[in-house]
């Protein structure tokens, strides 16, 4: 069996167990895992940039919020159904993050996280200074009738699940195929020696820029869809806390490995969940993972994984 | 009030604000200039020193001086202390890697503010200060009986604001002294312009890291000790101040010391005369943006300087 057939097979497998995990896991854990793989989209989305092109953004709550804010407002105020809501919501997160990439990408490393920190700050402020519409950290609800798709009722706990499936499968297959193209070894030659990418004559703004889109792109998909599944959307998505948890999850399960994003999710979401069990305070466990983290395993779950055991693994 | 006396109170308010945005921003500066790395705990120090200085004068009680002038040497110290052994036990275990440090530094900050809300708890404390007598300003104008001073009610401001601009003018002078005349202020210079030259001079760079690592907090715990008599000491009061330090550095050019004192002044008077006239979010928006097109179009700063 070959290298890719075998990645291909493990993707095939990840996605099957999820959905056998819908009728063998109770009702809690279903629940869960619809969430988890919702934000596993945001962290897809976030691993593109910083694991494939190694640009690390804290703005990603940005474009997370663009999608959940473009989905959200255009309900609220222009009356909009479903499917066009989502498409504004896809758009605003492209426009975006065209913008910020454009602005952000004329500076390198440190820099470049402050200014995307910065956008997104500036960012999250505005939704609070329009709270009028957006009723800033309060939030505001989107109406039941709001959320059906195609003549499913996502409020429904098996529709939403399979919703996150699908969402999850597309994004999770997508990105896969995408860092194996030209193209994203291409941004991996990026990540690993810039300088000697554009030698070859690689347009390497070029492609960090659409590397930004992409990603910014995925994730506000991801917003617009937590948005549309879980009823709700308010400013708290757009804290500097939602840029960090991506970092934190795609660190966690392995930067720049496919399964490295749903890995990183799960494991942070059950200990928040079990540690918030125990004290209120359950950001102190993020904060010592993230140390341990930096000092043992810099390459993650996955990442280590692969080091390890499965040499092949994409 | 009218036009005139409105801004010159508003201009102390800000004032008062730049004094500490100064003191806490140089500490970033000196981080960044000496040691090139990015400490985004940095608010977290300066909310530690604000929560020691509560802790050393509710533990002392008697006249609010005695507590207050202890806070002001024991907060430094302990937050130093314990940033500098941050800096032993992580920051160089990974080499001040960038992308690992700014990792490892958002841990440290959870990490702090975490254990501040489980020890301290979610609540605002206050902080008295050591005197605070009100002095009221006058104002002059041109009057239909010629020139004439009087007394516009409002426009006043406290003893103990003074003193934390004077204060902050004091340490930063003392500061500059050390770091431009003494031995000290010699290696640290040093090891900034090329560690590894003044490590073959013997300069044990590891331990100066450490204590410039500390020196910073040390800074932003000062700030904090000062400001907590006017702002009350919170878990999550280290957010702004560090936002606000952050641009101030990048505003004046990353590791410029006296770049950094004039964006300081910049911005502390203007956010001070921004908030009064419009709204404070509005101010925060303009600021945010201002330094991230600052970053991008003169990634050098105003007094930076270019090509590294």
């Amino acid at each position: 069996m070959t290298d890719s057939q075998r990645s291909q097979l493990l993707h095939l497998g990840v996605i099957a167990l999820l959905f056998v995990a819908f009728f063998v896991l109770p009702t809690y854990h279903v629940g869960n895992l619809s969430r988890i793989m919702v934000l596993a989209v945001y962290a897809i989305g976030y691993n593109f940039l910083f694991g494939y092109t190694g640009l690390l953004s804290l703005g990603h709550a940005l474009f997370f919020a663009a999608g959940m804010y473009g989905l959200g407002l255009s309900m609220e105020l222009f009356d909009l159904t479903t499917a066009p809501a989502l498409m504004v919501g896809l758009a605003s997160a492209l426009i975006v993050s065209a913008v910020i990439g454009f602005l952000a990408l004329r500076t390198s490393g440190v820099s470049f996280m402050i200014v995307t920190l910065m956008f997104a700050q500036a960012g999250y402020l505005t939704i609070l200074y329009f709270g009028s519409y957006t009723r800033g950290d309060e939030g505001f609800v989107i109406q039941q009738a709001d959320r059906v798709l195609f003549g499913l009722d996502l409020s429904n706990d098996t529709a939403r699940y399979f919703a996150a499936l699908v969402l999850f499968s597309v994004c999770f297959l997508a990105v896969a195929r995408l860092v194996q193209s030209p193209f994203g070894r291409t941004l991996v030659a990026i990540r690993e020696n810039e300088e000697r990418a554009r030698m070859l004559g690689y347009n390497t703004v070029a492609h960090k820029l659409k590397a930004v889109v992409i990603s910014g792109t995925i994730a506000g998909v991801a917003g617009a869809a937590y948005a549309l599944l879980f009823g709700y959307a308010g400013a708290t998505f757009a804290t500097v806390q939602y840029s960090i948890f991506p970092l934190l999850w795609v660190l966690l399960g392995g930067a720049g490995t496919t399964i490295g994003p749903l890995i990183g999710v799960i494991f942070m979401f059950y200990l928040i969940d079990l540690s918030s069990d125990i004290t209120s305070a359950y950001m102190l466990i993020a904060g010592v993972v993230l140390v341990l983290l930096t000092l043992f395993a810099p390459q993650g779950l996955a990442g280590e994984l692969r080091k390890r055991v499965f040499k092949w693994m994409p | 009030m009218d036009f005139g006396p409105h801004l010159l109170l508003a201009s102390l308010e800000g004032a008062v604000t730049a004094a500490i945005l100064a003191l806490t921003a140089m500490g970033l500066s000196i981080v960044f200039g000496v040691m090139r790395v990015v400490n985004v705990a940095h608010g977290e120090f300066y909310m530690l020193g604000a929560v020691i200085a509560w802790w050393v004068t509710s533990l002392i009680g008697g006249h609010p001086a005695i507590g207050f002038v202890l806070a002001l040497g024991i907060a430094p110290l302990l937050v130093g202390f314990l940033a500098a052994a941050a800096d032993k036990v992580i920051l160089q275990k990974i080499n001040y890697d960038p992308d690992r440090t700014i990792v490892a530094t958002i841990g440290l900050l959870y990490i702090i503010q975490q254990t501040t809300l489980m020890t301290f708890g979610p609540d605002a404390r206050p902080v008295q200060p050591p005197f605070n007598t009100r002095i009221a300003l006058p104002w002059f104008e041109f009057g239909d009986a010629g020139f004439a001073m009087y007394w516009p009610w409002g426009l006043s401001i406290t003893s103990y604001k003074l003193f934390v601009i004077m204060a902050a003018i004091g340490i930063l002078t003392a500061l500059w002294l050390v770091i431009t005349r003494s031995k000290i202020g010699l290696i640290m210079r040093a090891t900034q312009l090329d560690s590894e030259t003044a490590l073959a001079f013997g300069v044990p760079v590891d331990r100066v890291y450490m204590w410039v690592f500390g020196l910073g907090a040390g800074l932003a715990a000062v700030g904090a000790v000062l400001v907590v008599p006017i702002q009350q000491a919170h878990y999550l009061m280290g957010h702004d101040p560090l936002l606000l330090a952050f641009i101030t550095v990048i505003i004046g050019g990353l590791g410029s010391l006296p770049g950094t004192v004039i964006a300081a002044i910049l911005i502390g008077m203007s956010d001070g005369i921004i908030s009064v006239f419009f709204s404070p979010t509005l101010a925060k928006i303009i600021a945010t943006l201002v330094v991230a097109m600052v970053l991008a179009f003169r990634p050098q700063g105003l007094l930076g300087r270019t090509a590294h």
